[in-house]
């Protein structure tokens, strides 16, 4: 048995704490770790649990990134809860496992800290390797503070495991604007969490020595297809599950959770669309923007995957112009969630002008005074009824201007 | 517990967990060594196995060939998905969180043995790093590289374990090549050296050295490495019913030496004694050149030209058979 952690009821904790307190009170069985900054704390958070006695689990330190999804893989096929940490590189020896893991429909948890993707190699926060993976068929679910990283990594496993979703979960964090950043957060008490996590219910579990099962099959063209048809489904069907983990979390805590995040949206004309921790600051622009009479607001993703596409066409239905910010290099086109976004609103048959903004790769700052600039080019398309900048701008980027179309 | 075998009937007819009527090519030798490593024990045994040939041929659904617990990730990752597995096992095990089916198991006595199969692409070459890692780590673990020299699954090509002068898709012999040039890595003692209790190599066609040699991996606690000789009907290009021979050949010549190393170790761990075994040593050491000869792989080497390769790979093996000998006695 763990010891049980004694918690205040307001910690100081940065978002890799708060990831590793939430992965110590969901009591993993199999931790396969390695690490890489700026999520390394998680694990060395972790390893000082286990050595304290938090933790009644196995923690392997392994060899590789590609070694510790793989570890997780077949520690959840042999009926054991299992999760992980990683970001940027180590994310992408990830990538090929991640496909695996989702394709043998093991709910393993991964926190992702967010960093840019090499080369040039950096340490800091961008959505990168978010980008790199959201078509691997996770459920992808996004936090802007420590807080939220906590609730969600709770979260995650109730959504994951639940018997009609059975798909892993990532939940992305920024990288040391979140991770490192210590803010208040109030933790559960450890037998709350626990509870409220449930007991891990294996499937198909490789120790049942009574029903000998075969994991990793192969299939060609007569039954791949089908695979992954219904992968897919449930990913999508995932909603029902994922909204009633949000509602039993809020009657929980209080804090409530929606598949998509608006900040004075009710009567806004214009409106940013950002992920991570520039939410927040987004949120500060937009009070700016509403003393000068300019009725502004904030739209996010909780769930990035499934798309929350009917809720994203509910956010912006009475918008004139959005900015849809894609901290990720586009690498030849638009931005994804400028993509997705678009597409979302064509399908409505209603769309306001949408510009795409380029922003903070690498941990680029992105201040008020940017978001403000942004809030203002929108403002100028919303009066105008027509757009007035390019689609595609890279703010905050040193030198001329860059901009597409 | 270990299984008392007396004969080749009785053991050919015990407890098949693995159906052999899989897509595997006649005459593989994969299937041979699978059987003889699963019924070495009566055991429940939990299998991981590399893509490769093992994989595509006896896994694709909806059928499956296997009676006992299965799992395949990718071709890099064998090692650590049994060792993971058996780490969730230790895990499972002490929170009282195993099937009541296992839990029974082990009351009678009846531990699962956690294995990994992968050919040597996936040992030698892009699996290594998975492997070295879960040996450093320890783990409680049985990985038998059915090592037939060769990417088999993907047509043919070379991998660190091609011997020199093989012809390979990717190391052809042709009008200015003799083929691969690098000798054969080293693969025993390199995983011997990460301190594993027990490393063996084996043959199937001996095959009651190589029951032996999986029930002393089955006794010891930590990673165990067995080298398994797999002769390849199609890459090595002999007839199918040539396996078992042309596999003698290979051990008679003692270009496939069956021997074993036993790291002995404290209770911390700390190896205290080292000791190679030659398990099987020919009455008459056959020359080389009949192993190469019963395969066509080899045939180019027979040209005018290329006979000093055959003198090297006589040279070299008969330079590791004396390595080996002088190991064993000097009992290091």
């Amino acid at each position: 048995m763990a010891k049980k952690y004694e918690l205040n009821e307001v910690e100081v904790w940065d978002g890799n704490m708060a990831a590793a307190q939430a992965l110590r009170q969901a009591q993993v069985d199999v931790v396969a770790a390695y690490p890489i900054t700026p999520s390394t704390p998680i694990v060395q958070n972790y390893s000082q649990f286990l050595a304290d006695g938090y933790v009644d689990g196995d923690f392997i330190m392994v060899e590789s990134e590609h070694s510790a999804m793989s570890g997780c893989v077949a520690a959840s096929a042999a009926g054991a809860r299992a999760a992980t940490a990683t970001s940027s590189q180590g994310f992408a020896l990830m990538v090929e496992v991640l496909y695996q893991a989702s394709g043998m429909r093991l709910p393993i948890v991964l926190t992702v800290v967010n960093r840019a993707l090499a080369a040039p190699l950096n340490v800091n926060g961008d959505h990168s390797d978010m980008y790199l993976g959201r078509d691997a068929g996770w459920i992808n679910l996004c936090s802007y503070n420590p807080q939220e990283a906590y609730d969600l990594t709770l979260m995650a496993f109730k959504i994951g495991e639940d018997l009609d979703v059975r798909l892993p979960v990532m939940v992305h964090q920024d990288g040391f604007l979140c991770s490192h950043t210590a803010q208040n957060v109030r933790p559960l008490q450890d037998e709350v969490a626990t509870e409220f996590v449930g007991e891990y219910k294996p499937v198909n579990s490789m120790l049942d020595v009574s029903n000998p099962v075969t994991h990793g099959v192969q299939t060609e063209e007569d039954w791949h297809f089908e695979h992954k048809a219904r992968q897919h489904n449930d990913l999508m069907n995932s909603k029902k599950v994922i909204k009633r983990v949000f509602e039993e979390f809020k009657d929980l805590t209080g804090r409530e959770y929606d598949f998509v995040y608006k900040y004075k949206m009710d009567d806004a004309d214009i409106a940013i669309f950002a992920l991570g921790t520039t939410v927040e600051s987004a949120q500060v622009a937009a009070d700016k923007m509403r003393e000068e009479g300019i009725k502004a607001g904030v739209v996010s993703l909780r769930v990035l995957r499934p798309f929350p596409f009917e809720e994203v066409q509910d956010a912006f239905s009475n918008i004139k112009a959005v900015a849809v910010m894609d901290r990720s290099a586009p690498g030849g086109t638009f931005g994804a969630l400028f993509n997705e976004i678009s597409a979302a609103m064509l399908a409505a048959g209603k769309s306001p002008i949408i510009l795409n903004y380029i922003y903070g790769l690498g941990g680029r700052d992105t201040t008020i005074e940017h978001l403000v600039d942004i809030y203002r080019q929108l403002d100028e398309c919303a009066k105008a009824g027509e757009r007035k900048y390019p689609l595609q701008q890279f703010i905050g980027l040193r030198g001329p201007k860059l901009s597409f179309y | 517990m270990t299984k008392k075998i007396k004969n080749l009937k009785e053991f050919s007819l015990s407890n098949d967990r693995y159906e052999g009527a899989n897509l595997m090519c006649p005459g593989c030798s994969h299937n041979i060594i699978v059987r003889e490593v699963l019924n070495a024990t009566n055991d429940p045994v939990i299998v991981a196995t590399a893509t490769g040939c093992l994989e595509v041929c006896t896994a694709v659904y909806p059928k499956t060939s296997w009676d006992v617990s299965w799992i395949h990730i990718g071709f890099e990752n064998a090692a650590v998905a049994i060792a993971t597995a058996q780490a969730a096992y230790e895990v499972l095990k002490r929170k009282g969180r195993l099937p009541e089916a296992t839990k029974k198991m082990i009351e009678e006595g009846r531990e699962p043995k956690f294995v990994a199969f992968a050919g040597d692409g996936g040992t030698y070459d892009i699996g290594f790093q998975s492997l070295s890692g879960a040996f450093e780590r320890g783990h409680n673990f049985m990985y038998v590289c059915l090592d037939n020299e060769v990417y088999a699954n993907t047509g043919g090509q070379r991998s660190s374990s091609t011997p020199i002068g093989a012809s390979t898709t990717t190391s052809p012999a042709g009008t200015v090549s003799y083929g691969e040039k690098m000798m054969k890595k080293s693969m025993v003692e390199i995983m011997s050296d990460h301190g594993a209790p027990y490393v063996a190599q084996v043959s199937p066609s001996k095959w009651k050295d190589l029951v032996k040699k999986v029930q002393k991996g089955f006794e010891v606690n930590g990673p165990v490495y067995i080298n398994a000789q797999s002769a390849c009907t199609t890459e090595w290009k002999h007839a199918p019913e040539d396996t078992i021979e042309v596999s003698d050949l290979g051990v008679e010549s003692c270009v496939w030496p069956l021997y074993e190393i036993i790291n002995e170790r404290d209770e911390h761990g700390i190896i205290y004694n080292t000791k190679l075994n030659i398990t099987y040593r020919p009455k008459n050491k056959i020359p080389v050149e009949e192993y190469l000869a019963a395969q066509p792989r080899f045939k180019h080497l027979f040209k005018p030209e290329n006979r000093h390769i055959i003198e090297l790979w006589q040279k070299a093996v008969d330079a590791k058979w004396e390595h080996l000998q002088r190991r064993e006695e000097a009992g290091v």
